[in-house]
């Protein structure tokens, strides 16, 4: 276990945790979730092994395993923080770390962006046949044509997958109606509209949560923290009932052709770090409430996970802005 | 609990839960060079069966799985793990801090590195065989066409972009947090530079490798069409991401190469580095530049013109800053004090060999060129002469530079010398006829070949082995050093070393710095 030795008061003014068996344990948990993700979905496409509750089982132990083992390494860092183990310097360490983390965050999601502008701008009006990119249209894909949300796909433009020239991964069905604005029952009906505003108030509520614990104000900050915890369990559910309308009433699924692929990536992604983000809070507010935790000038914690969600905040700006919007 | 001066944990344990710098960068050394004769093998296999035209020992299909399996083991497996070891064991020591910022995270960098490359190999005895798409996985290739084990492979990428980021996030960390008072930026020895300018670079743009193995298993399992045209994607837009990713990646594999160098040359030409200043600014410079040029790797695949040209343009201006760093090498050693010991023979055949690459490099960053060069043997030699010449030379030399410091014992210097000898000429051997046959027209990545080609092809299948024999010879060097080699016990173990790592214990001490230390001089000062 984790002995964490650094400052037995005051001698060293180095942090060095003794050794500690964390890693090695979440190791464990992270390559038994993946090789066991990794045969699941063999099984599903591949049609593989009869076995396949076995690589169910595989998945499950390992992200269970994961979880319990993060959950001990954050406790460890908590317990060293409450011991007085952490110096000014492993504090700017730590904050150096989750700067960094989030930075890499939106590097990941930059890649999805990218993709879909790429696809708006290029890919799009090449398949359509229009400049140095589109001369292959009229052999490959005679009759498409392009638009933004595209409400057909190329495949189905040439008559199915039989029809078309090249081979390709599967059937592309496209959508019957898109999550456009205009494609909207009515603006107070549009859900994308409600869930900005709601991210958008959660930022804020955080920020509150934050200056009243900077105040001392604990009181003050569980409330804000709470409602921003509920801001972002509404956001949540909101999207659950948007994808029940993207996929039973629209028809548009993973299987829509490329905007089906970089709307679900996009949301999803987003959702899923959502989820995370409003996790992180949700423990700083049951550690806050049930320990007292935090103080004025010691709350690294809540810190980290309010850079997260502003951070998550930013990501939906943009894409309500190119995913919905534009 | 609560015990201070500890020493290393006995057996097992002290690997497996050590919170240690020097354990976790010993721990990547080896499990990169693990890598690197795996790697070397599977290039062994591909130089076999090229040894003379028509089908030799392999099934095409086996052969595809080699140049792929070797160029993931090479890159992923060998040389950024070897990079990120010796970042490991001497940033701390350069900086005068006492281990990495984030020891425990530091281990779960590493330890997630072995089982992912286990489940990569693992591919090769799977149904339909390993991956056989080339290390960069082009789709369609890699999505419509690969076999069943793609989905292993992709989990593996992410597991290896999860190590990179943390090992990053880790330096970035150590570097702006932990040096010690009065070691500004501007006085950091050129290795913690250029790490910390790669460290940034990975942090960028793994996320986006990340990206684009998540977009292929969403189009293999769930339907999606990001790289088919079919519905609505598009192949090119894997290449623009994959190389969004795969250009900084060269210069990630480069610039703690160029660091390295930076610290041997002056060493061992007894001069301080010429230019420091400037060799900071030239590698930020080259940095930034690498995230504009990822096209020039996808001249052929239809860009509009202006794409070309900018691309080309941009690619060019890379020479610049390189150039400014080759300028600063040779001034350095320009009228100093020269000797040539293993390490320095090492550095000085990068110079040369790097160079070279460099100039190939620009030949094939002419668009109009390049159309004909364009996944020819040409472009492997070129990239073999950075690759190999570049990074592992540089990383050769590292090993014989620092191993006194490590383990306090002096390596064979006639049997290093050795290696290198047979080293650089086994290597120019096998790669140098590449160009030629390259320019002939002889496309890369396939068993067979004309009759025109098959004299240079066996040279290179020769040199090839030479090289491979010649890093066995450097293994036996490396573990008769730490069993058995002469002790040394100046800390200073060559006279001409600067910085901090040289002013503690030979060996160093298991913990290095307790208290911040002085820094002694500016590393740049004339």
């Amino acid at each position: 276990m984790a002995n964490p030795s650094s400052a037995s008061a005051g001698h060293e003014k180095y942090y060095v945790p003794e050794s500690s068996s964390l890693a090695v344990r979440a190791t464990i948990g992270l390559i038994l979730s993946v090789f066991g993700a990794a045969m699941v979905l063999n099984d599903m496409t591949f049609g593989g092994a009869e076995e396949s509750s076995t690589s169910v089982w595989v998945l499950t132990a390992g992200l269970v395993f994961f979880i319990f083992t993060l959950a001990s390494w954050f406790g460890t860092a908590i317990r060293e923080n409450l011991a007085g183990m952490n110096s000014s310097q492993l504090h700017q360490s730590y904050v150096l770390g989750m700067f960094w983390f989030i930075f890499s965050e939106v590097m990941f999601f930059a890649a999805f962006f990218g993709a879909l502008l790429y696809v708006r701008q290029f890919v799009g009006p090449w398949l359509a046949g229009e400049g140095e990119g589109g001369r292959m249209n009229g052999l490959l894909w005679p009759g498409f044509e392009f638009a933004w949300p595209p409400m057909t796909t190329p495949q189905e433009i040439v008559g199915g997958v039989d029809s078309q020239v090249i081979a390709n991964n599967g059937a592309f069905v496209s959508q019957e109606k898109s999550m456009a604005p205009a494609d909207a029952h009515a603006w107070y009906a549009w859900l994308p509209m409600w869930n900005t505003l709601i991210l958008l108030s959660s930022s804020a509520t955080v920020h509150v949560a934050h200056t009243a614990i900077l105040a001392g104000n604990r009181k003050k900050f569980n409330r804000w923290l709470g409602i921003t915890v509920g801001l972002a369990l509404i956001f949540l559910g909101l999207q659950a009932a948007e994808y029940y309308e993207a996929y039973v009433l629209y028809g548009l699924t993973l299987n829509s052709g490329i905007y089906g692929s970089t709307f679900f990536m996009l949301t999803g992604f987003h959702g899923f770090h959502v989820a995370m983000g409003m996790t992180m809070l949700l423990i700083q507010l049951v550690r806050s409430v049930r320990r007292e935790h935090f103080t004025a000038t010691d709350h690294f914690g809540f810190e980290a996970s309010s850079w997260y969600w502003h951070f998550v905040d930013v990501v939906w700006v943009f894409l309500f802005l190119f995913v919905y919007i534009l | 609990m609560g015990e201070h001066h500890h020493g290393p944990a006995q057996g097992i344990s002290r690997w497996l839960f050590t919170t240690n710098h020097k354990d976790i960068g010993t721990m990547y050394l080896w499990f990169s060079f693990a890598m690197f004769l795996l790697g070397g093998f599977f290039a062994m296999v591909i130089r076999a069966e090229l040894f003379q035209p028509g089908m030799q020992l392999v099934e095409p299909g086996f052969f595809n799985q080699m140049t792929t399996l070797h160029g993931l083991v090479m890159v992923f497996g060998a040389i950024m793990p070897s990079f990120v070891g010796l970042a490991n064991w001497l940033i701390p020591m350069m900086i005068g801090a006492p281990d990495m910022a984030l020891p425990r995270m530091n281990n779960w960098s590493f330890w997630i590195l072995p089982p992912a490359f286990l489940m990569l190999a693992s591919t090769l005895f799977m149904e339909g065989g390993a991956p056989a798409f080339g290390w960069t996985f082009y789709a369609p290739l890699s999505t419509t066409y690969a076999a069943p084990s793609v989905t292993f492979f992709i989990f593996a990428i992410h597991i290896l972009g999860v190590s990179s980021i943390m090992g990053s996030i880790n330096i970035i960390a150590t570097v702006m947090n932990m040096r010690a008072p009065g070691m500004t930026y501007m006085k950091m020895p050129l290795f913690v530079w250029t790490w910390l300018i790669t460290a940034f670079l990975l942090v960028a743009v793994m996320p986006v490798l990340a990206g684009a193995v998540t977009m292929m298993l969403m189009d293999i399992h769930f339907g999606t069409s990001f790289f088919s045209a079919a519905g609505g994607g598009d192949p090119v837009l894997f290449q623009h991401i994959f190389w969004f990713f795969g250009h900084p990646e060269v210069y990630i594999i480069i610039l703690p190469a160029f660091g390295v160098v930076s610290q041997i040359i002056p060493a061992f030409s007894r001069k301080p580095l010429f230019g420091y200043a400037s060799m900071v600014y030239a590698t930020a410079s080259i940095a930034f530049l690498s995230f504009i040029v990822w096209a020039h790797h996808m001249y052929t695949v239809g860009m509009p013109i202006a794409g070309e040209l900018f691309f080309m343009y941009a690619t060019m201006l890379i020479a610049v800053p390189t150039g400014v760093k080759v300028f600063n090498w040779i001034s350095t050693m320009w009228r100093g004090a020269l000797s040539f010991e293993t390490p320095m023979l090492f550095c000085i055949g990068f110079l040369i060999l790097f160079t070279l690459g460099g100039f190939t490099g620009l030949m094939l960053s002419i668009a109009p060129a390049d159309f004909q060069y364009h996944d020819t043997y040409f472009v492997v030699a070129h990239f073999h002469y950075v690759m190999v010449a570049g990074a592992v030379f540089s990383m050769t030399a590292a090993v014989y530079y620092w191993l006194p410091k490590w383990c306090g014992r002096m390596y064979n210097e006639a049997m290093g010398k050795t290696h290198f000898w047979i080293s650089f000429i086994g290597f120019n051997i096998t790669f140098f006829p590449q160009h030629f046959v390259g320019l002939a027209g002889m496309p890369r990545r396939i068993p067979d070949y004309a009759l025109q080609f098959a004299d240079f092809n066996m040279m290179s299948s020769i040199g090839a082995f030479i090289y491979g024999a010649s890093q066995l010879l450097f293994l036996y060097n490396v573990i008769a050093t730490v069993l058995a080699g002469k002790p040394v016990s100046d800390e200073k173990v060559w006279d001409g070393a600067e910085g901090l790592e040289w002013t503690v214990p030979t060996p160093a001490p298991y913990h290095t710095f307790e208290e911040p230390p002085a820094v002694p001089k500016p590393a740049g000062t004339i």
